[in-house]
């Protein structure tokens, strides 16, 4: 009975130790391509031949297309920093426009701007990528690319990553205007702060480092959702049901690495 | 480059999928100017053969020469020199959704060569002329046209830069019978015109005895039988049974017993 019970005890634990050894290995696995396809990336972005054509749509689109919904995110969050912040900054007797501008400003552009705008991006334009090319793969397009003599790599990946990561920090830039009017739209309408007075704080205690961080974060998550989007397309599985779970995982996977990027460079930014 | 007569020539190809073995030590010589048919149950590993031949899966072991020069192993250059060689029809056309129909079949004239747009829409017009279809679909998108359609400007694509090898993967699935009749004597007309080596994967036999002039046999991950079309009508059960279940479509048999593991 001992030996039964003993011997079961093994089984279960060798089984265990065998579930965490493949999905070890599943996991290495998958950092392993995800590390290929990223230096193969970076690669093809430097070789010629770049396709004009294909790199002025995915500019269009990720840059020109996603300008309202980057505007209208950080348009709004400008707006309720602004509410916030003076309902917030009054329990310590710092109200005021000085108070509620300088929050505004330095919050839009050193993290909300390109956080949010890369968690939007991705859900937009890495979910489509994912989707597009995961699509040409169970339709065997990314095949008949390589039979056409054209590198699905340098032809789909490189424009749509270099795309990515040289709009990011454009459409930032802009949503950082866009939100900063947003908390001055509240302050001097709602609030009833004096224009001129805000502006001017507004401009005083921004230092240009701010904006620089802000736009170093988005280049990087334009590179992050653009790679994610792009590696689960490309790896996709068969089927409606493979394509799903591609963009499902873009879009996943893309705002857990663009939180983990957004700390890891505040950190190394901003440290003591 | 000397032209020998052995156009392609397969020795040992082996490919596995984690414990699946799909091709198991296969070997196939393809004469220059023949047109041969690959048949085979699904699953059999005929396109796992065809894809190892482009070099879109990378075989385990064994070797593909064509014309003279290894593909596997071969470097990034000479593997992009020798797919010039080809032109595939896909399965599904796998047209690109994005491009006009012009610029799917000019594509390589397009991507590769820089050819001017005006130039390369004429190519294409030549192009889609050879398969029977009007310039008015030139300017269309693939989701605009049929099924029937999308196979014909996926042919012209495959052959409007005279390839010297053609392959063809399952041409008339999805296809209705007038239509696939049509399909195939393209594809004849096609490769007797360009005088090219091709290879269909196809379950449709109608489609084979148009298209091809010999037909080869994929059964266990390797190739069981090969011969002319004659030849292969003249095969009985007892000489092989496996071939003649096959072209006969019967439902019992050893192809049967191998797929369930035991007969129905």
């Amino acid at each position: 009975m001992l030996v039964q019970s003993s011997n079961s005890l093994i089984g279960n634990g060798m089984n265990i130790l065998r579930i965490l050894g493949k999905a070890t290995l599943v996991l290495l696995q998958q950092f392993g391509q995800l590390s290929i396809f990223t230096g193969q990336t970076l690669y093809w972005i430097f070789r010629p031949p770049w396709y004009g054509r294909q790199m002025l749509r995915q500019f269009i689109d990720i840059g020109y297309y996603s300008l309202p919904v980057v505007g209208l995110t950080t348009l709004f969050s400008g707006m309720v920093i602004a509410l916030q912040s003076y309902t917030g900054t009054a329990r310590f007797s710092a109200e005021g426009e000085g108070a509620v501008a300088t929050v505004v400003v330095l919050i839009i552009t050193r993290e909300l701007g390109p956080v949010l705008a890369g968690l939007m991006v991705a859900g937009r334009i890495g979910a489509s990528m994912a989707a597009e090319i995961g699509t040409m793969r169970v339709t065997d397009q990314i095949d008949a690319l390589a039979t056409l003599s054209t590198r699905p790599m340098q032809y789909l990946i490189a424009p749509r990553v270099l795309a990515a990561t040289c709009c990011l920090p454009f459409l930032v830039l802009i949503g950082d205007i866009i939100g900063v009017f947003g908390g001055y739209l509240i302050g001097v309408y709602q609030l009833g702060f004096n224009p001129a007075a805000y502006l001017n704080s507004t401009v005083m205690h921004l230092e240009a480092f701010d904006v620089i961080i802000g736009l170093i974060k988005a280049a990087a998550f334009g590179f992050i959702l653009s790679i994610m989007g792009c590696f689960h397309g490309f790896h996709s599985g068969r089927g409606a049901e493979g394509v799903g779970r591609a963009v499902t995982n873009a879009v996943v996977y893309s705002a857990i690495l663009i939180l983990v990027a957004d700390l890891l460079i505040t950190s190394l930014a901003f440290a003591k | 480059m000397t032209k020998t007569a052995d156009h392609i020539k397969i020795k040992g190809l082996s490919k596995a999928f984690d414990e699946k073995i799909v091709l198991n030590a296969l070997d196939l010589n393809i004469n220059r100017g023949k047109s041969i048919a690959v048949i085979g149950t699904s699953g059999s590993g005929k396109s796992v053969m065809i894809k190892c031949l482009l070099g879109l899966i990378e075989a385990d072991e064994g070797s593909i020469i064509i014309d003279g020069i290894e593909m596997i192993k071969s470097s990034r250059k000479t593997h992009e020199m020798i797919l010039k060689k080809f032109g595939m029809l896909f399965q599904g056309g796998a047209l690109f959704d994005s491009l006009r129909i012009w610029e799917n079949i000019a594509f390589r004239y397009r991507q590769g060569k820089n050819m001017p747009p005006d130039e390369a829409r004429n190519v294409a017009a030549m192009a889609l002329a050879d398969v029977n279809l009007e310039p008015r679909v030139l300017d269309l998108y693939p989701a605009e046209i049929s099924g029937g359609m999308q196979k014909r400007v996926a042919l012209a694509r495959a052959v409007v830069d005279r390839p010297e090898i053609l392959l063809f993967d399952e041409p008339t699935t999805g296809l209705d019978p007038i239509t696939s009749g049509v399909i195939n004597r393209l594809i004849r007309r096609a490769v007797d015109r360009l005088g090219a080596t091709a290879i269909t994967i196809s379950h449709d036999m109608t489609s084979i005895r148009a298209i091809a002039d010999e037909v080869a046999m994929i059964h266990d991950g390797g190739i069981i039988w090969i011969g002319t079309i004659a030849e292969m009508d003249r095969v009985t059960q007892a000489e092989n049974p496996i071939l003649y279940q096959f072209i006969n479509g019967e439902g019992d048999g050893p192809l049967t017993k191998s797929e369930t593991g035991k007969n129905p």
